[in-house]
Formats: C-alpha cells, structure tokens, sequence
C-alpha cells in the first residue's frame, strides 16, 4: 500500500483469467487505496479490459480474488454493482434518447430514490456542462459531450469506486484535458478510480501506473517511480540523417542494451552514459551519418513502457 | 423491483416512439401478409387447365366434354386432334389435364355398357393434381348415372342397369361451404404473431448487446429477471395489440366468423406469446450480433411452422416429427385460435392446449433466465 488511508478500496489478489487455453489474465495482485487514482497501460490486447470487467462482476475469474470496498465481487456481484461505477470502452447511451431520459433511465436502474432524483441530474448535467441542452438526443451530441454525460450517468448513484476503460479514446485533446479534471475533483471526493489508457500523457495525470502485458503486471508505481527504475541504465538520444539505417550499428555497439526508433530520432539504453556518447558519435562519424547528435536525456514514461514491454518480448514470452 | 421495471418500460417505448421505422415494421407488413394470405393461400382447385381430345365426335361425347366446360373447376384451354397434341400440351404445362374420349365411346354406353375416359393429370403438384382429379371422377360419375337413368327411361329398363347406389349425406360442420380461407385467417393470425415476436423480442436485446448498452446495463445493480421483464413486457403489450389487429382485419375484411369466447383467446394468446417471448430471449442469448439472430429465427422459425399443423396435417407426419410438433407452441395455439373461430368451445375443451402452453412458456421463459445471467461470460 503506498496511498489511502485505512483499508484499500480495490484488492486483486493473485487474478487469473483463462478463456480456453488463453490466459487473459495471469496473475496479477495490486490494491488500490481511497481516493487513488490508478493508471492501467499496456498494449492492445494485454488483459486491461478483461481485468475491469473482472472488477465489475461483468466476467468470472478462473483463480484468485477480487475485493472492491472489503467486497468480493464474484460472490456479491449486485452489492458490489450498486457501489460502483463503470464506463466501457465502447459508448453506450442511448443514442435515440435525450440526455436526461438517458440519465433518468440509468438513475432509475441504479436505484437513485425519486427525492434525489432530480438533484442527481442536475448535478450530472452540470458536470457534463451540457445545461440548456437537456433535451438534446444524444446521438447529436459531439464526442467529448458525449463522453462527461457517460461518466455523469455512472456516478449518479455516487459509487465509492470507478472503472473507466479507455474513456478518453477517439476524443480531442481539449475534452481529454477537461475530462482529467473531473476525474480528479472525484478522486478529492475520496472515489478511487481505476483508468485504462494507451495515451502516455494520461497516464502522468494518474497517482500510481500499473503495466501490464500479456496478461501479467510488469511493473506498478508512481510514474516517477517507472521513469527511474524501470529502465535499468540511462537513456541517450540520438539524432542525425538516415538515422534508421545506422540503427543496427548502434544496436551492435558496446554498453547498448536496447535501441527504439521514436519518430526520426533513437533512444539508445546504455549501461553508462558518460562512457558511451563519445563512442556511438564517433561510430556515427565512422559510417558517415551527417548532423549526428548523441545526448543524454531524461526518460519519458514512453520509453519506459517500450523498453517493458521489448523486454518480454525478448525474453521469450510465448502465450498468444 | 418494480421501480426498475417501470424504468426500462419508459426507455423502451420512448426508443419506440422515435423509432418511426419500428412502428411501420410493427404495423403494415403483417397487415400485407395478412391480406396476402387470406387472398392467395387456399387448397381450392379452379379453372384447371384442360386439354380436350374426342375421338368419338358423338353426341354423347360432346355431352360428356360439355359438362367438364361448364364446371368451374376446369377450364377448355385446347381441343386436340391426336395423343401426340394432348401429351404436348401437357408437357409444356400448357394444360394440366387431358382428356380423351376413346372411339366407340357412345356405341358401348347406348348397349347400356360401361365406357372407359381416359384422363391424363400433371402430377407435379401431387395435391392440386389428386383434388383435380378427384372432381373429374365426380362429374363423369354424375354424366354416367343421369345417362343409365335416361336410358332406362327411354327404353323401359330393358338396358341401364337398375341403379344400386349409397347416397352420401354430407354435413361439413364448422365451416359449411368448406372455405378454405376461414381456415387459414385465424392460423395466419398466430403465424404471424409468432415471426413478429420473436425478431422483435430477439433483435431487441442483440441490438443492445452490439451497441455496447448492455454492457452498461450489466453492470447495474438491476436482477436478469427484472431485465428480461421490463425488456419483454412491451412486446408482450405490442403482441397482444398486434394479435387484435391481424384478427380484426381477418373478421371485418375477411368475414371469418369468430364464434367463441373472446377471453378464451385472450387467455390462449397470453400464453403463446410468454412461450414466443421466451424462445425470441433464448436466440438473444446465443447471438452476438443481429446477423447471427437474423439467422437463427430462420433456423428456428421455419421448423416451427411446419411443424405446427399449419397446412400439413399432424397426423400425417412421421412418429418422430410428430414428437417435435408436442414442443412447438403454434401447435398448441393453432388449435386454440381455430376453435374459438370456428367451433366456439371454452376452456372445457381447450385445457389440455392451454395447459401444455403454460408449462411450455414458464420452461422457456426460466430458461432464457437462466442462460442470460451467464450470457457475458
């Protein structure tokens, strides 16, 4: 535990998830404190999905536990289901119904008392800032509208914790800025919140980050925390022209552990920097790159996730 | 509970306020079938086209043809003048019948003696080939026994066999003048109630598993059976108005008489449509996407008709098949809708259906409970 006070608001303990021979899921255990803000990146396919939908009661698991608020989900589902909120990856109001017939209808299965009813929609309409456009059908409303009016509809029954799988994607930047605030005025209310994202960037806005890929958790803490430690050497960027070409050599090259091509620039890991600019500029020089430039840099959370996610690659992992 | 039923029920009925598509598909395509069937779909045989040779060129013989004419039920399309010219016309469907009058054929009847006709018939349509044929036997007998009977006349019994005949005394009950379409109206109005049903009931609940908002619905605090309910009742409400139009279109246009107690029917059609409901959820839990259900209501929809008793007698089919026709619900409501129709009986009569109806929609209905709590998984 590195947040919260008391007891943790979300436990996985020790979670695997099999479809068929495929293990969605192998193993994985983190907790999440109250109020936390936890981060879930990984590829396309590594199991985030299948794990907040495990978190939900949506999907079974094969072994382990899931306690959300001291709670186990596989065993009390609908308890568990009316304290928490959820938000899928796909968009899923209804397009042909008005904003607040949408959130009438959610409030109503969710069990909000009628007395509340009124104050709760309200409270979610302001917060979505869609007042005056009460009666909008929702299929006419624009993507970032769209998406504050789903994360309204799943809080009005003022869950403790929130699942959000992917809920910036296919968003404008803007709507994704202003879509970070809320979360964090939740998370100040105390809701511990659990977010899915391949975009690097949100991933800073999270308290701790979680790695995950194929179906195993590769690395957890603060993105301070990953940025420093997980690498395991320093991080040198290497510019000049054609600089694809000359990848390999630098690859080749004494002291590289890994080299990643970001845009037209590398990002070599060495073991020792000081050591090793000198050398690959020279290398450079020797096959004749124009403009090479070799420079220590601080590493982004990117790089971190690359260099992760290569790793296993590179170490043999073989399951689908 | 029922907070949340009420709920879903003002969801789906706004979705189907708006949805203008959805109340035409609701409305007018059974009202075309409905119009369709009453009008098209009959086993009467009429205006049988027919190929006539007469080798005999007698006056009986144009007697005999004459009579064929004149019937409604066959219709002079041709005269031929050898074989070759009949078998012709009916082997490119020209004619469906030929009949040929043999020479000699108004020698042998003035000795008082028996005539062979021969008549040629398309089999292809094994039914419509066996009714035809069936009335060319009657008139021909008909021509027979008013020749002898004139013939014993004129020559004071000495020829025409004195006649020993039974006499058949026919009384159709039910549907006195045997028309074809009060017995199909009242089963087009289960028959379609049970397509209009199940897609809607199926295509509901896919739709919202593709769009992503049952997912969304999932993860509320809301009961499967609760769900089902609130998702079924407006169908079950659509259903029963749907049966009420198709009805009223069969009696005022189709004048189909409905003799029985409106609430035995009202009873029978609940039933049926828990049953319907309940087989329309079962498809949704095993379809992802609305082309799978698309697939699967055909699958499941064209055995059930068949097998219903429909237009093919029960009693007909194989033990085996008939086993099946004991699961399939239109069976059952089939004899229902029929009854109260046609003969008028209650529920003194009518149990044993409403019975097997009702165990049949509670097993269908738990069980498509049961199948959608695990349905994510």
């Amino acid at each position: 535990m590195t947040a919260g006070d008391g007891q943790p608001q979300i436990v996985v303990d020790a979670l695997v998830k099999r479809f068929g021979e495929f293990a969605a899921l192998d193993g994985v255990s983190f907790t999440v404190g109250r109020g936390e803000i936890m981060g879930f990146l990984g590829p396309n396919g590594a199991g985030k999905s299948t794990l907040i939908r495990i978190l939900c009661g949506l999907l079974r698991p094969t072994a382990g536990r899931v306690l959300v608020g001291g709670m186990d989900v596989a065993k009390n589902p609908e308890t568990v289901r009316q304290r928490i909120g959820y938000m899928s990856q796909k968009f899923s109001l209804y397009g042909d119904l008005s904003v607040v017939e949408n959130l009438r209808f959610f409030g109503g299965i969710y069990g909000v008392p009628s007395g509340e009813m009124e104050e709760r929609l309200r409270f979610a309409v302001d917060m979505a800032g869609l007042g005056g456009r009460e009666d909008a059908l929702v299929a006419t409303l624009a993507g970032g509208w769209k998406q504050r009016l789903a994360l309204g509809a799943a809080i009005l029954h003022r869950p403790l914790t929130l699942f959000l799988d992917e809920p910036t994607s296919g968003v404008d930047p803007a709507s994704r800025r202003r879509f970070w605030d809320l979360i964090h005025t939740l998370s100040e209310d105390g809701v511990s919140i659990l977010v899915s994202t391949h975009y690097m960037d949100e991933a800073e806005y999270c308290r701790r980050i979680a790695l995950i890929n194929h179906g195993r958790l590769i690395a957890l803490g603060t993105p301070r925390e990953l940025k420093q430690h997980s690498l395991g050497g320093e991080l040198l960027s290497v510019e000049g022209e054609r600089i694809g070409d000359a990848m390999v050599q630098v690859q080749k090259s004494p002291g590289v552990k890994d080299v990643a091509m970001f845009g037209s620039i590398l990002h070599a890991l060495v073991d020792q920097a000081q050591l090793r600019v000198p050398e690959i500029e020279a290398l450079l020089v020797a096959r004749g790159v124009a403009g090479a430039r070799v420079r220590r840099i601080e590493p982004s959370l990117e790089d971190s996730f690359v260099h992760l996610v290569g790793t296993q690659f590179a170490s043999g992992e073989t399951s689908p | 509970m029922f907070e949340r039923i009420f709920h879903l029920l003002v969801k789906e009925f706004l979705e189907l306020k708006r949805d203008k598509s959805a109340r035409f598909r609701l409305l007018i395509p059974p009202i075309i079938q409905m119009v369709l069937f009453g009008y098209a779909a009959t086993f009467e045989v009429f205006n049988v086209a027919t190929v006539v040779l007469d080798q005999d060129q007698t006056q009986e013989s144009r007697a005999l043809v004459a009579d064929f004419v004149h019937s409604s039920r066959f219709k002079l399309v041709a005269v031929a003048k050898d074989r070759r010219q009949v078998q012709d016309a009916v082997e490119s469907s020209t004619a469906q019948l030929g009949i040929v009058v043999p020479p000699g054929f108004a020698e042998l009847l003035r000795k008082g003696q028996s005539a062979p006709l021969q008549v040629l018939v398309d089999g292809t349509n094994s039914n419509t080939a066996l009714i035809a044929l069936g009335y060319a036997g009657q008139i021909s007998g008909n021509f027979g026994q008013g020749y002898a009977q004139d013939l014993a006349q004129r020559t004071g019994r000495a020829l025409g066999h004195p006649l020993v005949s039974v006499n058949l005394q026919e009384r159709y009950w039910y549907n006195p003048n045997l028309n074809s379409r009060w017995f199909f109206v009242p089963g087009v109005v289960g028959t379609l109630t049970l397509i209009t049903i199940v897609n809607l009931t199926a295509f509901a609940i896919v739709r919202e598993r593709e769009v992503g908002t049952l997912e969304q619905i999932l993860v509320t605090p809301i009961r499967p059976i609760e769900f089902i309910i609130g998702k079924t009742l407006p169908f079950f409400l659509i259903g029963l108005l749907e049966v009420s139009i198709v009805a009223a279109v069969g009696m005022i246009w189709f004048q189909v008489p409905f003799k029985g107690n409106p609430l035995v029917l009202l009873l029978g059609t609940c039933l049926f449509l828990i049953s319907v409901l309940a087989i329309g959820l079962l498809i949704s839990t095993l379809c992802k996407t609305q082309q799978q259900a698309f697939a699967s209501n055909f699958f499941v929809l064209n055995p059930m008709f068949i097998l219903s008793g429909f237009s093919f007698p029960i009693s007909s089919m194989p033990a085996v098949l008939q086993w099946f026709t004991y699961i399939d619900p239109l069976r059952y409501f089939l004899v229902i809708i029929r009854s109260t129709y046609l003969k008028g009986v209650g529920l003194d009569i009518l149990w044993p259906q409403m019975t097997a109806l009702a165990i049949l929609g509670m097993g269908l209905y738990t069980l498509a409970v049961l199948r959608f709590h695990k349905s994510l998984d």
